[in-house]
């Protein structure tokens, strides 16, 4: 197959359709996915069913989500314990099965919180910025809107994500239930460069301390390396409107590629240091438990990683065509090629990627399949522009042993049996 | 480093290029009496530790009115963390992470209840209550005496069981890890 994947999907030419496709194969195919939307695609199709026109609903101030559409996160306590009250929920999952494109809904990006949503006035809220310094100011929300602003589609990854598979696989879980951590939204605010520049830090400043305003002040230790300093920024805006309060309103930081907990939400402190400050989040823990007991710590960086979304766990698809997707995603820069085996991991297929394929976001995949009804494993595997590769499941197993309970990336496996059932399992 | 007055460098630049105007255009200068009150985090060498003391033995009450109600009588057992135990465990099937099995710093353990607990209302302890309380988890975990006492200048210098329990990733590179092991 030809490698396709620098031209967009939108451009190819109806000829790139396979043999056999047809779009009632590819609705029955679909309907375990998103069986509400397309629901009354019964036996009898006619036109003459389809409801008269009709004048529609007054315009509003803002328009909600289709009520055909039952689409929601699901807020978990902890691996396997689910759609508990949300009183005990420490994150919620994105419904990443039942997305398209590359972009998360805001009300939808995955959120893990350390002690609620605070409930902050953005008049009486203040970031201050202190430490090795030459100037230790204060700053408002307005302060940070009048500055110089960028703009970036970047993925936020708990460093939980897919901590259900570390050492078992139930069969029952959904790619939310393996996969919901990660989300991609575009984010806006100031270069954190600008505002070292402004409160004149110390050259001998290394490390930066940056601390939220929720109940708990979670705070994270940041080396301030070459990429930090390019990349790294403090965001008002969150696909094109203020945060979100789940998301940090009215202010967070955004670390393009790293642990999703170095992504200060609410945030009110950044202190510049020379060194890590040990708190409980980067030593207690986000760090990860070897087979030797040992634990690493500061693995900063997310990794490589691919899913399939669909088919994916608990689908139900029929013989015949096919359209296998996925998303894509690396800490290290821009995916360069996805490829997908539909026969338990023996042969790999390069996947087509959907453009634009931005560094440290989520990148769309897709592929045509033709599936013969036999029983098959389906799995897709990641490489990223630095040469980085998704790691099969045995092999990443034997590198990490089974407790470090983050910052897992193996190749995920799905398994499809003659009735056409998707589910977990471990590879 | 040398990247770092680089990259300073190169920041300059670019904020001459983009805005002309002055850094308190943007922000106010902030006071030491105001820092003061938000500068509560403590690093391994104690700095930042404020004034005060506590005894394990006032540690024991303030823990029964404050702590045991998620994390159970003696720091084992409650509906949240576990604080206590767990020795032993961590190259195991079933590790149990608790302050005494798991948390390489004496320094984090008064930073995180100072900040964070207790949950319904952090920051509530006064310095010394901190103290106490802190004590009291490390004697429930043999790390004190039952007469143990902390202060700024005593917390730092224990030496944390799991102290030497943690390797650092190198220059957060997964791929080399993965090659290493």
């Amino acid at each position: 197959m030809t490698n396709r994947s620098d031209i967009p999907v939108e451009k190819r030419g109806a000829n790139h359709e396979p043999a056999g496709f047809s779009r009632r194969n590819l609705i029955a195919a679909a309907t375990g996915l998103v069986g509400s939307i397309v629901a009354g695609r019964a036996t009898a199709d006619s036109l003459a069913d389809v409801p008269p026109r009709e004048v529609g609903a007054d315009l509003g101030g803002h328009s909600e989500r289709s009520k055909y559409v039952k689409i929601s996160r699901i807020p978990e306590a902890a691996p396997g314990k689910r759609n508990v009250d949300p009183s005990d929920a420490i994150n919620s999952k994105t419904p990443i099965d039942k997305l398209f494109g590359s972009i998360t809904p805001s009300d939808l990006h995955y959120e893990r919180s350390h002690s609620g949503v605070p409930d902050l006035d953005p008049v009486k809220h203040r970031l201050l910025v202190h430490g090795m310094v030459r100037n230790p100011l204060v700053f408002n929300v307005d302060d940070l809107k009048a500055m110089p602003s960028v703009s970036r589609v970047a993925f936020i990854e708990c460093t939980g994500n897919g901590w259900e598979n570390w050492k078992k696989a139930d069969e029952n879980l959904t790619v939310q239930n393996t996969h919901g951590l990660v989300s991609t939204n575009e984010w806006t605010g100031v270069p954190l460069k600008f505002l070292i520049d402004l409160v004149g830090k110390n050259r001998n400043s290394t490390w930066m301390l940056a601390e939220g305003g929720d109940a708990a002040g979670v705070a994270r230790s940041i080396p301030l390396t070459d990429e930090i300093l390019d990349e790294a920024f403090v965001a008002y805006g969150q696909n094109g409107e203020p945060l979100r309060p789940a998301h940090g309103f009215p202010m967070r930081l955004i670390m393009p590629g790293f642990e999703g907990n170095l992504n200060i939400k609410w945030l009110r402190r950044l202190k510049f240091g020379d060194r890590p400050w040990m708190t409980r989040w980067e030593t207690a823990r986000y760090t990860q438990l070897r087979a030797n007991g040992k634990a690493t710590q500061f693995q900063l960086r997310m990794e490589t990683n691919s899913v399939i979304t669909s088919p994916s766990g608990t689908m139900l698809i029929k013989p015949g065509y096919q359209r296998v997707t996925g998303l894509a995603w690396s800490g290290h820069g821009k995916i360069a090629k996805v490829e997908v085996s539909t026969d338990g991991a023996k042969s790999w297929k390069e996947a087509q990627l959907n453009l634009p394929v931005l560094r440290k976001a989520q990148t769309r995949f897709q592929m045509d399949w033709i599936w013969d009804g036999k029983p098959t494993k389906i799995l897709s595997r990641a490489t990223d522009e630095k040469g980085n590769v998704q790691p099969d499941r045995k092999s990443f197993i034997a590198a990490m042993g089974t407790n470090a309970m983050f910052h897992y990336n193996a190749l995920q496996t799905w398994s499809i049996d003659e009735t056409g059932r998707v589910r977990n399992v471990l590879d | 480093m040398s990247s770092t007055s680089k990259a300073l460098l190169t920041g300059a630049i670019a904020l001459a290029l983009v805005s002309p105007v002055l850094a308190y255009d943007f922000g106010r200068p902030a006071t030491p009496n105001e820092i003061a009150l938000w500068d509560i985090d403590v690093r391994p060498d104690g700095k930042g530790l404020p004034p005060g003391s506590g005894t394990v033995a006032h540690g024991k009450q303030v823990f029964a009115d404050n702590c045991a109600a998620c994390h159970g009588d003696n720091g084992v057992g409650g509906i949240k963390d576990r604080l206590v135990g767990g020795w032993g465990t961590l190259a195991s099937d079933a590790p149990v992470k608790t302050v005494g099995s798991f948390w390489p710093y004496a320094t984090t353990l008064f930073d995180y209840i100072h900040r964070a607990m207790p949950y319904q209302a952090p920051g509530s302890l006064s310095s010394d209550d901190t103290y106490a309380v802190a004590a009291y988890i490390l004697h429930l975990n043999d790390i004190l005496p039952p007469d143990g006492k902390l202060d700024r200048d005593s917390l730092p210098k224990i030496k944390m069981p799991n102290r030497d329990g943690f390797v650092p990733e190198p220059e957060f590179d997964p791929a080399e890890l993965f090659r290493k092991k």
